[in-house]
């Protein structure tokens, strides 16, 4: 039951930090357009690196 | 010429496509016929799918009277017992995965318990369990079978040998690749000019680029065989992602040079009391937390995407008494289509970020800083 509602503070969390991530990502590349692959990259390693974390508490609470 | 590239494409494209549908076939004829019916054997069924099994299943069904039939073939079980490497085929334990069937080989007695091959010991003929359902008279085995899983490392990498070693030849002859080589030299380039060249650098980076090539082709290879039929989940068995991820951080701790082993032992520019502390924390980042974060990225998308195809394939048996068979099995396929589609795109993007990430971390090792 505990570990069920962890699980869930960990998504809440994810997802507000990849919402974040990929907003501003999206803002940056509509403010210049020409930079959107530098940014793009960036945005994917980033949210790989939280992902790698929220997936590494899911499977330590498993 | 531009069109017969195009194509190949489509013909990939088409093939992509094609398995993966058949996979939800394939998948809930699997079920169907079986004996799942209730939750908790959906559940059952699911978890032995994510594990490593000894034999090649496709499919089972039972038949009118009520036996099981096993379509598929056995895979030869190699282990070190006590007196040495013992191997039979796992067709003689008959789909036990209890211990209740015991083979008798070279004068050892095996049992297979929940996957795992246990050795008896001398003078007991059959498993005895504890309490918490422990074997007590047999002790495991180290297991090198040849298992569904590595079956699958071999077979994708005697392909990728044989599709790379081709388009290798044809440059000796010719500027330009024809057939297969045409859909593998634009993903051949982009690894190396959008992943090795920026994270690595100009200089350094054609040491690493076939490491970070065989890496990249290997999962994402393995990754799509695993939405096929076939059942495979070799890239969400933590022992090869440990493996690959060990493989990365031998790699970037054995080409790190001066200025990387300085920045984790006695960071510049901070103050004395504060630089053995960084250290540790640096320490356990570099050799800990990136392999750890590594491994765990491609093990949990990987299971994870198979849970979820598997358990909205479910569907159609948990919520056919609400829905009614025409509207449970119609969700499930909407549901499970748009799915396996996205772990098209997983597929690729988990191997993107696993050799992207190696090449980050060998950057960082092999960086020159100009201070």
């Amino acid at each position: 039951m505990y570990n069920l509602i962890g699980a869930g503070l960990i998504v809440i969390g994810a997802g507000i930090g990849l919402g974040q991530i990929g907003g501003k990502a999206m803002e940056g590349i509509a403010r210049q357009p020409e930079a959107a692959g530098k940014i793009s990259t960036n945005m994917i390693i980033i949210a790989a690196l939280l992902e790698g974390l929220a997936f590494g508490a899911l499977f330590l609470g498993k | 010429m531009k069109n017969k590239a195009t194509k190949h494409l489509n013909i990939l494209a088409f093939l992509v496509i094609a398995f993966t549908t058949f996979n939800l076939h394939a998948s809930s004829d699997a079920q169907e016929g079986g004996i799942v019916d209730t939750k908790a054997e959906v559940e059952a069924y699911i978890l032995h799918h994510i594990k490593d099994s000894h034999d090649f299943n496709f499919f089972s069904y039972s038949d009118a009277e009520g036996v099981r039939h096993h379509i598929g073939f056995a895979l030869p079980v190699i282990v070190k017992a006590s007196t040495g490497l013992v191997s039979f085929m796992s067709s003689e334990f008959h789909h036990d995965d209890s211990g209740h069937v015991i083979v008798e080989q070279g004068g050892l007695r095996f049992a297979k318990i929940h996957s795992k091959i246990y050795e008896l010991q001398a003078g007991t003929t059959e498993v005895a369990f504890d309490q918490a359902h422990h074997a007590t008279n047999a002790t495991q085995t180290l297991d090198l079978s040849i298992t569904k899983s590595v079956m699958g490392i071999l077979m994708i990498g005697l392909l990728l040998l044989l599709a790379f070693s081709s388009l290798a030849r044809q440059y000796k002859t010719k500027q330009v690749p024809t057939g297969f080589g045409r859909v593998l030299e634009p993903l051949v380039l982009y690894v190396r000019d959008e992943i090795a060249k920026p994270n690595i650098g100009e200089k350094k980076y054609r040491k690493f680029t076939g490491y970070l090539l065989t890496v990249f082709f290997f999962i994402w290879a393995l990754n799509l065989v695993g939405l096929t039929p076939l059942g495979f989940n070799v890239t969400g068995q933590l022992a090869v992602t440990a493996a690959l991820a060990i493989l990365t951080l031998v790699i970037y701790t054995a080409s790190g040079n001066k200025e990387y082993w300085l920045h984790i032992l006695w960071m510049p520019g901070v103050p004395y009391l504060l630089r053995p502390v960084l250290a540790i924390i640096e320490l356990a980042g570099a050799l800990v937390i990136k392999p750890f974060s590594l491994l765990v990225r491609l093990f949990a998308n990987i299971s994870a995407g198979h849970i979820v195809v598997m358990s909205l394939i479910a569907i159609m048996f948990t919520l056919r008494e609400s829905l009614g068979v025409v509207g449970a099995t119609s969700l499930s396929f909407v549901l499970s289509f748009f799915i396996i589609l996205i772990e098209v795109l997983v597929a690729f993007l988990q191997a993107y970020i696993f050799t992207m990430l190696s090449a980050l971390f060998i950057g960082m090792a092999v960086a020159e800083h100009d201070h």
